[in-house]
Parts: C-alpha cells; structure tokens; sequence
C-alpha cells in the first residue's frame, strides 16, 4: 500500500483527498438536511461557485508566482458597477463586446497591481492591500451611492442567469456555470501544456534559479497579475447577471474568499505548485460548505466564518504535514522513485 | 554617527534628515503646516486631543505591530481580535459578569487568541500571513456567533467614563496607556537582548537559531504581546462607542499596517525603529485629521492611506535603483 503511495504524484493525493472530504461533505449534509439533492440546491452551489470560480484561478496564478492579490473583490466590484452602468447609458451592446469591456477593464486594474510589484518591487501584499482600498474608493466616488438596477441593463443579461444550457435528468447546466468552467479548463490545460505557463511555476518555486535560467521574472508577475485582473473581470460580469442589482459594495470580502479556495484547493502559498483541478474541488468545497451551513437547522448561520476559518487551518495545517512526511518517507527509502520530487518536497515544507 | 569622528552640527542635522526619519519629519512639518493654514481650528486643544481621541486604539496596536513585522512576520487578524474580545466583554457584562472580570477575561482572550496564531505559526511552521488570514476571518465569525446581529450597549457608566472623558486633565485613558506602553516598547525594542533578539531573527531566522536564540518562543512571545494590545484597544474601543456590534473595528489592519510601514520599518524584517513609527502615526493621524476638518469624506481618506502605503515602499526602492544605476554596480540583466 505505501509502495502505491509513493508511487503517486504528490499534488495528485492532494486532489484525490480533497475529492474525498467534498463527498464526505455532500453525504453529511444529505443526512442533515432535508431535500438536499434537489436541483435547487444543485443550482444554489454551482451558480455561487461561478462567480468565486474566476478569480480562484486567478488568484492561484499569482499565488503560484508566490505573490497574493487582496484586490479581487474589489476589482469584482469596478467590473460589476463600470459594466452595468455602461449598459445602462448604451444598451445596445451585444454579448461578446460586454464580455471583452469587463475583460479589458478587469486586466487594466490588474495591470496596476502588476506593475507596481513586478517593476516597482514593492510586495505583492502592500500593493493590493493599498489598492484594495484605492479602487473601491474609486467605485463610491464614481457611482455616487447610486445604485445599478435590473430594469436598465438589456434583456439578455436579465435572462442570462436562467439560461440553460443542456440538462441531465432534473438537474440543469446553467451557462454562466458553464462559462466558468471553460475558464478553469482553458487555465487548466494552459498550465500543464504551455510554455508560458511553466514559467509561472519556475518563477513561483525559485525566482532567482528562473532569472538565471534565462525567465523574464518580472514580466511573468506582470503577466499573472493581469490575468488575475481579467478573471476577476470575468467574475464581476457574472456577479452582475446573477444579482442584476449593483451597489458599491459588490464583491466585498471576494478575496478572502478566493484565498480560501486556493488554499484549500492545494495551491502552495509559497509560491511553485498547485492544480487548476484542485482550485475547482476548493472552490466547490468552500461553497458548498457555505451554502449548506445557511440550511443547516443545528448551528446559527453565524458560524459559517468561523467554519470558514478553521477549514482554511486545517487544509494549510494538513498540506504542511503531509508535504514533511512525504518528505520523511522518501528519505527512508532510498530506492527513491523519483528521486528529484522529494527534493522539491523538502524546500517545501 | 558611529565613527567618533568629529563632525559640525550642520552635517550632523543634513546627515539626519537624509534618513528615512529625517524624510518623515519634513513630511509631518509639512502636513502640520499646511493642516494648520488651511484649517483654523486646527491648532486648537481641543482638536490636537480628537485627533489621538478617533485612532487611539490603533496606534496602541501599531506599537506591538512594530515588533511583528520587525521580525519578519505579519498579524493581519489584529482586528479581528479587537472585535471578538470587545464582543467577549460586552457578551459578558449582557451575562451579567462584573466588569472588572469581563476586563480580565477579555485580555485572556486577546492572549489566547495570539496564542493560537503563534502555535501554527512557531511550532507547525505555517507562514503567518495565511495562518492570520484564517484567524482574521476565524475570530471575526466568533465575535458573529457572539453577538449575532445586534447591538451591546448598556456597560457600566465608569466604564463608559474611561472611554469618553479624561482622566489626566483632559487626556483620555486610552491616550497615556499609548504613551506609557510607547516609552516602555521603546526601551525594550532599542536597549534590551530582546529586542536584539527580534532583529535578530527578522534579518535571518535561521542563523538566529543556529546561534542559540529560541526562535518560536519568541515569536511566541510577540503574538501573545500583538494579541493581548489588540485585546486592550478593543476594550478602549468599546468604552469609547459605549456599544459593540459583531463588526467593531473591521478593516482596522489596513491603517495599522500603513503606520508602521510608512515609519520606515522593512517588510521583509529586520530593519525599524520606533521612532519612525511615532513620527508616521503622527502623519497618518494629522492627515486625517486635516482632511476630516477639510469636510473631505472617509473613503477618500482611506484611498490616501492606501496610496501612502504604496508609496512608502515605492519611493525608497525608487531612490535605490537610481542611486545604484548611478553607482554603476554589476547588474544583473533579467532579459526574457
């Protein structure tokens, strides 16, 4: 047994477990709480998972470059409110202009964030700490506590969060749904295929080794950062279609979320390894979590941040100790099978 | 000035206002200048006592803040703490507890909740902005579970006292506490093997414990300090509004933080003074004072600490870059 163990991809345990403890989840709560598997239910869990989804893997881009973005929901919010009132003003705009503004206004709040870290060197947690505030403050000069409301925007984003697009049984695949996971599948395959992306794990477990390899380091941060921004845009058009109605707070605490989902998901905060996959089964996890605890009779809703909190605990507590024993384990052995991974293991933890 | 060499007053004074709290001081002479032409009542007494009054519970935390992030790490739940055991304290004295105990066990759980963050921290090895990450959204759900949606009022009336009026003349509690914790923080910050100790293993935590110093016991020591100051403003927090609700102090970190990085101490550890951290209190403090006087709104205030927070990064890196392209030292090219 701790033959196939060892066998196994590090980050693939990392998944299978997590696949684990989100149907330990889901079969809890089905005993706890009546009706669970109804489709209503289904589509209360993945349409809230569809906004946190995007700026997850956003998030876990710049993670992975060992960065942090605070600013996401803040960002969410720009996009949601900019968005809707230019609908407003103009509605004849048609879906895919819509989605390259909020892609475009999205990527140039993250450029901001970029540059200042990449070529400013000032560290990624001052930058969107700062940033944090300054592009929500923007949002309440700008909107004037004016709020955007569903009878402005054009019928096809009203509809847009009833859309279906295909069914299995009684359960239906709405298409914001859809569309964030095409995002976490385009991510997801970029990562592992592409040139470009690697340089994002290299840049992540060793900036210095990636510099002399011959990586523009500081580009790569840049680059994340505005992919960071452009998710994030995606998630404030999906916000928008899902509440219709904008105020300025819209995307508040965002981040702490996606960090959540992030972490949870198996995407090493220092920076250098992480799964698209695992960002996924995090984010369904801390959603899942979070929409059941609200219909949940036992505990108040109240609890849902502290559960929150210690989740994100035990899933960083449990990667850090099952990174050191693998680590243990492969040095007992020394018919190591891949001799380099545990190395890269020990820098790890 | 540490070469013993003689040298006339004039260097000494343009030596001194080349480093970073020399920069601060001009800057803090200016804000005060400016504040005070622009705003008449800005000299007053009475406005110089508001202006400790709002954030004096903030710079209390600043203080212990200085010693964290002079060591390398980070403690982003301080707020929360001050919310959850302003919670405690008014859960407490609803229950019926005297105010005196709910005072004790308040400070107890501000310990215990640093206590917490120092044990993933220090001794699982977990890095401190996730571990305090977790425990700012953590603590904030208790104080949540604790009071629910409502608002605590009814505390004791002397307690109420302590918060609003003065006890010294017409300073407030809150603000000889800060002064007093100032001078002693101070001192065991600059003059004591502590305090070395805390520089010690912000410039290099490894060879810190190669060389003997308890690493996790210190840094244990520095959370159960960040976390029982978080616990005490909170406490001068709710005297000050006579009433807690389940959101009491949120977002608080993003000033504090801002103070003590703007005071010139290095976010990757090892470097600081608490004087610098004095002098930009003094600045964040006078700048919003200035512009609340100016009618200027909150938000606006909070994009100014956020812009200033970048910028006191920002700009000294800018400075070396030029003085190094200057000096010609071997660059390291990353081209793509």
């Amino acid at each position: 047994m701790m033959r196939y163990l060892q066998r196994i991809h590090p980050q693939t345990l990392r998944v299978l477990a997590l696949a684990i403890v989100l149907t330990a989840v889901i079969v809890f709560f089905s005993f706890q709480i009546e009706n669970y598997f109804s489709p209503r239910m289904f589509n209360r869990i993945a349409t809230s998972a569809a906004v946190i989804l995007p700026i997850a893997i956003g998030q876990a881009l710049v993670v992975m470059t060992r960065n942090v973005d605070l600013s996401v929901g803040s960002m969410v919010g720009i996009v949601a409110y900019l968005v809707g009132d230019f609908l407003g003003k103009h509605g004849s705009l048609d879906p895919v202009s819509t989605l390259f503004l909020a892609l475009a206004i999205g990527g140039a709040c993250g450029a901001i964030n970029g540059a200042l870290v990449a070529y400013g060197k000032v560290p990624s947690i001052i930058t969107t700490l700062g940033t944090l505030a300054l592009f929500r403050t923007f949002l309440v000069q700008y909107s004037g506590a004016r709020t955007i409301t569903t009878d402005s925007l054009p019928a096809w984003i009203v509809d847009f969060p009833q859309t279906v697009l295909f069914s299995i049984g009684a359960f239906e695949m709405r298409a914001m749904v859809v569309i964030a996971l095409v995002a976490a599948v385009i991510f997801g395959v970029a990562l592992s295929r592409l040139r470009m992306a690697r340089k994002i794990y290299a840049v992540g477990s060793n900036s210095d080794a990636a510099i002399m390899s011959g990586i523009n380091s500081a580009q790569v941060v840049f680059t994340s950062f505005t992919l960071s921004g452009m998710l994030a845009g995606l998630s404030g058009l999906i916000f928008l279609a899902k509440f219709g109605n904008i105020t300025v707070v819209a995307g508040l605490g965002f981040e702490l979320k996606s960090i959540a989902a992030v972490v949870v998901g198996g995407v090493n905060i220092f920076g250098g390894s992480g799964t698209i996959v695992g960002v996924v089964l995090g984010t369904l996890l801390v959603d899942t979590i979070d929409n059941s605890l609200t219909r949940w009779a036992v505990v108040s809703e109240f609890w849902r941040d502290a559960l929150l909190g210690i989740l994100i605990m035990t899933a960083v507590a449990a990667d850090t100790l099952m990174a050191r024993s693998f680590t243990k384990m492969r040095r007992k052995k020394t018919l190591s099978p891949i001799p380099a991974a545990s190395k890269i293991q020990e820098k790890v933890s | 000035m540490t070469d013993g060499l003689p040298r006339s007053t004039s260097v000494r004074v343009f030596g001194f206002l080349k480093t970073w709290e020399g920069f601060l001081l001009i800057i803090l002479v200016a804000t005060l200048c400016y504040n005070a032409f622009l705003v008449p009542q800005f000299l007053t007494l009475q406005n110089q006592i508001n202006l400790f009054q709002l954030s004096n519970e903030k710079i209390i935390v600043a203080l212990t803040m200085t010693f964290i992030i002079i060591s390398a790490e980070i403690d982003l739940s301080v707020a929360s703490v001050m919310g959850l055991s302003a919670c405690v304290f008014a859960y407490l004295v609803n229950g019926g507890v005297a105010a005196s105990y709910a005072i004790l066990i308040c400070l107890m759980t501000g310990a215990i909740a640093g206590l917490i963050n120092a044990f993933w921290i220090a001794y699982v090895g977990i890095p401190s902005l996730v571990v305090t990450l977790a425990s700012l959204i953590g603590f904030r759900g208790l104080a949540r579970v604790l009071l629910e949606d409502k608002g605590i009022g009814n505390f004791p009336e002397w307690f109420n006292e302590l918060g609003r009026g003065g006890v010294v003349g017409p300073l407030p509690l809150a603000f000889i506490t800060f002064v007093f914790l100032f001078f002693i923080l101070t001192m065991v910050l600059h003059r004591t093997g502590f305090g070395r100790r805390v520089f010690f293993i912000g410039n290099n935590a490894d060879v810190a414990r190669y060389s003997g110093v308890k690493v996790a016991e210190i840094r244990t020591i520095l959370f159960v300090m960040s976390g029982t100051a978080a616990a005490l403003a909170g406490l001068f927090y709710a005297a000050r509004l006579a009433s807690v609700r389940g959101d009491a102090a949120t977002g608080f970190e993003l000033d504090i933080i801002t103070m003590v990085l703007l005071g010139g101490v290095s976010i990757f550890g090892g470097r600081g003074s608490m004087f610098g951290v004095l002098l930009s209190i003094l600045i964040v403090l006078n700048l919003r004072n200035g512009m609340a006087l100016a009618n200027i709104t909150g938000h606006i205030q909070t994009a100014v600490i956020g812009a200033l927070l970048i910028a006191s990064v920002l700009v000294p890196n800018l400075v070396m870059k030029l003085q190094s392209n200057n000096s010609r030292v071997l660059k390291i090219q990353d081209k793509g």
